[in-house]
């Protein structure tokens, strides 16, 4: 490992892609530490796959370098491929093959000498919970069993770093939360986790860092305490006028100090880091426009919230 | 390098697991190029020795270049293709599994069509080891274009309608069932531009002791060479692919 790369596992220098005229990752660096649960998170389109599909070796880098286990991902993929795993964002093992079979195949790919893949693929199957069914064909699984056995054939070869592309995307709460478990587990045990998720809960609930995505940028970044403390200070005033809620437009123009102002139901809410002039602002604009207040309430920003603000703000 | 040949060999036996029992490979390589022979070897004309080695050849080719499509084209489409691209290989390793897969595709769709003529036929093949060879190497041949043509078309929707038009195009040009010396003779360079035309040629020495007009060191070497071209060709396009 190169001596910047400091405790980086994964270092990645002002990484670019682009598609025809499309910027799809722009300048984005960042460092995954090793052993950490590493969130990238952000909306659809915004980068993600596009940025995981370079680290991995399955798209060409337009511009920029990384490296990952102190190897450069372009010079040195061979290496790159041995220490880490990866779970693309669609289920796609082989569907005639059994779960077993599955297993076998990627060990046997991977490397793994003859006397050990059976063992590693009981012990993947067992971890997984798909014991029972190791003998049913891939095609005849469930969605949440196939993304399982998905993740298990990244691991056949027990590789230092995980990556997940949206692992839990479109997942029952259940299947979710077994993901979850594991991917915590395996955290534990040694592994560093490079995830991808649109999911604000996911990243809060399992990262130990996170970087926000949008617009192939880099917009935001810290540990979820982090994040949260930059808008635990940001509140939302909800509020809701008689006979009808003016438009939203409207109202941001005469209210200061507003960060986003948005239409929900019956109702505006109104983020802001300081409610009162907000709060004087709408008392004011309801006298002068010969409206009633019919609902006034002050709570704390949300996750998602914080997130819509983050990425609307772009 | 040995250890690249095995994986090959695991991928071309997980080809074969997944696909061999798919329709299009059972349809397309196996019951088509036998009804076809049997029509053809059986008609009313009565039985031809010349055209037994070109039912072969067509056999081998159906069955290969099914194998391809699915094992390529099918996985391309659903995204399995890239777990490949995801061992610690080479793509070499990846061509040459993809080839192995189709080329034992080849062989079963030839040998009931081979049977088939040996039964039916009152001459035994010219020379039977050569004739073993030249099924092999033609094999091979026609796996590895399989292969380069599964993966040049960009769009994998597209690509069976490429392989049944080169399918076609073969099979009447390729001296398969109108003899290429009763061709016009514009037509002939086309003829042998098509790789089936060294493969079936080759066939036909071997099996009858005689040829139409490839002796059977241009007709045996040519298709060995291209299909080597073929192989490293189909390894350049998968790394080229990539997006
Ligand atoms: N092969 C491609 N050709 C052209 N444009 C592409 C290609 N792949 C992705 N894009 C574009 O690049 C942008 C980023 O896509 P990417 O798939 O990385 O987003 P994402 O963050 O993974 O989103 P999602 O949550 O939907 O998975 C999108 O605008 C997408 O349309
Ligand atoms: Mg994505």
């Amino acid at each position: 490992m190169s001596a910047d790369d400091g405790d980086c596992i994964i270092t990645v220098r002002n990484l670019v892609k682009k598609y025809d005229n499309l910027q799809a990752v722009d300048h984005i660096s960042f460092c995954v530490k090793k052993n950490e649960i590493f969130g990238f998170l952000g909306p659809n389109g915004a980068g993600k796959t596009t940025t995981v599909r370079m680290l991995v070796g399955l798209s060409n880098i337009t511009e920029g370098e990384a490296r990952i286990g102190g190897y450069d991902v372009v010079r040195d993929y061979k290496k790159v491929r041995r220490i880490i795993g990866v779970v693309p964002d669609i289920s796609n093992l082989y569907s005639e093959l059994t779960a077993l079979q599955n297993l076998l195949f990627s060990a046997a790919m991977y490397g793994v000498p003859k006397k050990y893949r059976q063992e590693r693929a009981e012990k993947l199957l067992k971890f997984f919970g798909l014991w029972k069914m190791r003998n049913f064909k891939f095609k005849n699984l469930s969605k949440g069993l196939k993304r399982r056995l998905t993740i298990a054939a990244a691991l056949t070869h027990n590789p230092k770093i995980l990556f997940l592309d949206e692992p839990t995307a479109g997942l029952d709460v259940m299947s979710r939360r077994v993901v979850w478990e594991r991917i915590l587990e395996l955290n534990k045990s040694g592994v560093t986790i490079f995830l991808t998720t649109h999911n604000v809960y996911e990243a809060f609930h399992i990262c130990d860092r996170i970087n926000i995505i949008n617009k192939g940028r880099i917009v935001a970044s810290g540990t979820p305490v982090e994040l949260g403390r930059k808008f635990s200070a940001k509140e939302v005033v909800e509020v809701a006028f008689q006979p009808v809620n003016p438009s939203v437009k409207e109202l941001a123009k005469h209210v200061t100090g507003a960060l986003s102002v948005k239409s929900e139901k019956d109702r505006i809410e109104i983020v802001t880091s300081n409610p009162i002039p907000v709060i004087e602002g709408l008392i004011q604009y309801a006298k002068l426009n010969k409206l009633n207040i019919s609902m006034l309430s002050l709570r704390g920003a949300d996750a998602e919230e914080l997130f819509l603000q983050i990425v609307g703000e772009q | 390098m040995l250890d690249e040949l095995v994986k090959s060999l695991y991928i071309a036996g997980k080809d074969f697991r997944e696909y061999y029992l798919k329709p299009g490979s059972l349809s397309w390589g196996i019951i088509f190029p036998f009804v076809f022979a049997l029509a053809f070897i059986t008609r009313r004309g009565g039985i031809t020795e010349w055209l037994a080695p070109g039912m072969i050849s067509l056999a081998l080719f159906f069955g290969s270049t099914s194998m391809s499509a699915m094992s390529i084209v099918f996985e391309r489409r659903i995204g399995s293709f890239e777990r490949l691209l995801l061992f610690p290989i080479g793509y070499n390793c990846i061509s040459l599994g993809k080839s192995l897969s189709s080329f034992i595709m080849g062989i079963i769709s030839a040998i009931p069509v081979l049977l088939l003529t040996l039964i039916i036929l009152p001459k035994p093949p010219a020379f039977t080891l050569l004739l073993t060879i030249t099924i092999l190497i033609t094999t091979f041949t026609s796996s590895t274009f399989g292969v380069l043509i599964s993966f040049l078309v960009k769009d994998p929707t597209q690509v069976m309608t490429v392989f049944n038009i080169v399918r076609f195009t073969m099979m009447f040009l390729s001296d398969i069932i109108i003899p290429i010396t009763m061709m016009p003779h514009y037509v002939i360079p086309i003829s042998l531009a098509l790789p089936l035309t060294y493969m079936t040629e080759a066939l036909r020495y071997a099996y009858t002791g005689s040829y139409d007009i490839l002796p059977p060191e241009i007709s045996i070497t040519v298709s060995l060479i291209l299909g080597i071209l073929f192989l490293v060709g189909s390894s350049e396009v998968i790394k080229r692919s990539k997006p």
